[in-house]
């Protein structure tokens, strides 16, 4: 069953319907019908103040620099700079994975954190900062920089982290970056992605000019790709299987000296355009180093990347690319004939951060699923521009989509499966709506590239047709009696 | 007065990136784009205009350069 255009706008009216005026008014600018003619103008209204009282999946400035950007850094340790719950709560919750010894050389599951108490609140916490690096340098040697990840509390009380930062890194010798991502800065994670990039160019880009290193006519850097469940390395293989050599991971399984490589580069890669495209027009602008986006979701946006990618170099690498993609045709064809029969047709609806709603479409209709929803947390607008193309027309779109909106349209069209967050998962559950987290992969992975489309199209599989989703009544739909039952027994 | 980056994009059309909105749009009309002057009244698909000091020459794109409301 697919909607026209009409039928969309009728379900987003109804939906609607429940809310003041007011907020009626606005939340009717972040939901539309898509018009695949309209491609190039103005989808919907994007990047906006989430309104007050509804429940929103958005999170903070702090969430996009110290859980995006900079917490994949590996050798760097990034302190949580406030109270203590910022950190622990979402801690190693990114799946991030990377290399190393943990507690030695590499940092990225533990948490660091000042732990604000009142004290700190009332006096500031510079002094407490500065303890804290000396700490860090006693028990951690090896560590290669620190970043000050500032929560609320830090900009309210007006601590001065730039200048703890200065004296102690030169007291260290080590970088050592402040970072103003303070929770309550701008409407989501999105511009915690931003001040985040301008750091990186500012204390680690702006650092690293005259550092020399060997190059090749090959060199790139992958952008955008944090690693969840292992993507990055997933990715990386193509392009050296291409004959690319990948000098650095931007942020996913990386380290600082690789980042310090990165105005070397000849192409940047940008997997996550939303929250890394601000340091590749930067090194574009200042180094001269093109970018280009890509899509490692689903054999054939697989083939037509490496073959966009491939463009760029010689005809050596372009005859690799051809090559290496007909090398993996043999491994997802027959993947594709197993799984398609058992997902073909099916109906999906996706609600992901600021790439992923358009990026893994591909990976679905490779499949023979059909996305009947799609929408992002904190995209802006050129993100939904982008998305125009990628889906049918009539297409439901909404951004920032509350909680209550997102289970009216999942009961109105009743999608097969769901791709969200943590925060919609077990409510989509317990209705036996089967879900996948579709941001650290619900505990699986990779994703990217060929070997993740295998585990990709099992997963869904796995999730699709389990026979448990009919068997299940959400609690608050169970009889009054069966309540009162377990309340007196 | 913003800050606003201009980019030739892979068709050969020009974007404009406002950094303090976080903002990029296409760029529907410019009013000078010759060899010897580049810049003047710009217009984004969004509706918006900016005016740039025109230049002499055609810039290296990409470049940031100061840009007001029009
Ligand atoms: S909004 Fe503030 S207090 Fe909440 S998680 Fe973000 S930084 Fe911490």
């Amino acid at each position: 069953m697919s909607m026209d255009k009409a039928e969309t706008q009728a379900l987003i009216s109804e939906v609607l319907e429940v809310y003041p005026d007011k907020a009626k008014k606005d939340r009717q600018k972040h939901l539309t019908a898509n018009d695949t003619d309209a491609a190039g103008k103005k989808c919907v209204t994007a990047n906006r103040k989430s309104l007050p009282g509804v429940m929103t999946a958005r999170g903070c400035a702090y969430a996009g620099s110290k859980g995006v950007v900079w917490g994949p850094i590996k050798d760097m340790i990034h302190i949580s700079h406030g109270p203590v719950g910022c950190g622990q709560y979402s801690r190693a919750g990114r799946r991030n994975y990377y290399t190393g010894t943990t507690g030695v050389n590499s940092f990225g599951t533990m948490n660091f954190t000042s732990d604000f108490q009142e004290r700190d609140i009332v006096f500031g916490g510079d002094k407490k900062l500065s303890t804290i690096v000396d700490e860090i340098e006693t028990l951690f040697p090896l560590h290669k920089g620190i970043s000050i990840q500032s929560e609320c509390p830090v900009g309210l009380i007006g601590d001065d982290i730039e200048a703890v930062a200065k004296v102690k890194g030169k007291e260290i010798g080590k970088t050592i970056v402040p970072v103003r991502c303070e929770g309550f800065r701008g409407v989501s994670q999105s511009l915690g992605h931003h001040i985040a990039n301008d750091t990186l160019r500012d204390y680690v880009l702006d650092k690293s000019e005259e550092k020399e290193i060997e190059t090749t006519p090959y060199d790139v850097a992958i952008i955008g790709d944090y690693n969840i469940g292992g993507d990055a390395w997933s990715s990386r293989i193509l392009l050296e299987e291409i004959g690319l050599r990948v000098v650095a991971q931007w942020s996913g399984d990386g380290t600082i000296a690789e980042l310090e490589n990165g105005p070397k580069v000849k192409l940047n890669l940008i997997h996550c355009y939303r929250s890394m495209n601000y340091i590749s027009r930067h090194m574009e602008e200042k180094y001269g180093v093109p970018w280009m986006e890509y899509n490692l979701f689903g054999p054939t946006k697989c083939e037509e990347s490496l073959r966009k990618i491939a463009a760029f170099f010689d005809e050596t690498i372009q005859a690799k690319a051809e090559e290496v993609i007909a090398k993996y045709r043999q491994q997802w064809e027959p993947i594709v004939a197993k799984y398609k029969p058992l997902l073909e047709g099916k109906k999906v609806m996706l609600y992901v951060g600021g790439l992923r709603p358009r990026h893994v479409i591909g990976a679905y209709e490779d499949l023979g699923m059909e996305i009947v929803g799609t929408g992002y947390e904190f995209a802006h607008n050129d993100d939904y521009t982008k998305t125009i193309p990628e889906v049918k027309d009539a297409t439901l779109i909404y951004d920032d989509v509350t909680g209550y909106e997102l289970e009216k349209f999942a009961e109105q069209l009743k999608p097969d499966l769901i791709g969200a967050g943590v925060k919609e998962k077990y409510i989509f559950q317990k209705m036996g709506v089967p879900f996948r987290q579709m941001h650290s992969w619900d505990y699986s992975g990779p994703y990217h590239g060929f070997d993740g489309f295998a585990i990709f199209a099992r997963d869904m599989d796995m999730t699709l047709n389990n026979p448990c989703w009919d068997k299940l009544t959400a609690p608050w739909k169970k009889p009054a009696v069966e309540e009162a039952m377990v309340v007196n027994g | 007065m913003p800050n606003v980056m201009i980019r030739k994009e892979a068709d050969g059309a020009l974007s404009c990136y406002i950094a303090k909105k976080d903002l990029e749009e296409a760029v529907v009309a410019i009013e000078f784009d010759e060899p010897e002057r580049w810049g003047g009244e710009i217009e984004l698909a969004d509706g918006t205009c900016y005016y740039i000091e025109p230049l002499s020459e055609q810039p290296q794109l990409p470049k940031t350069m100061r840009a007001r409301r029009a």
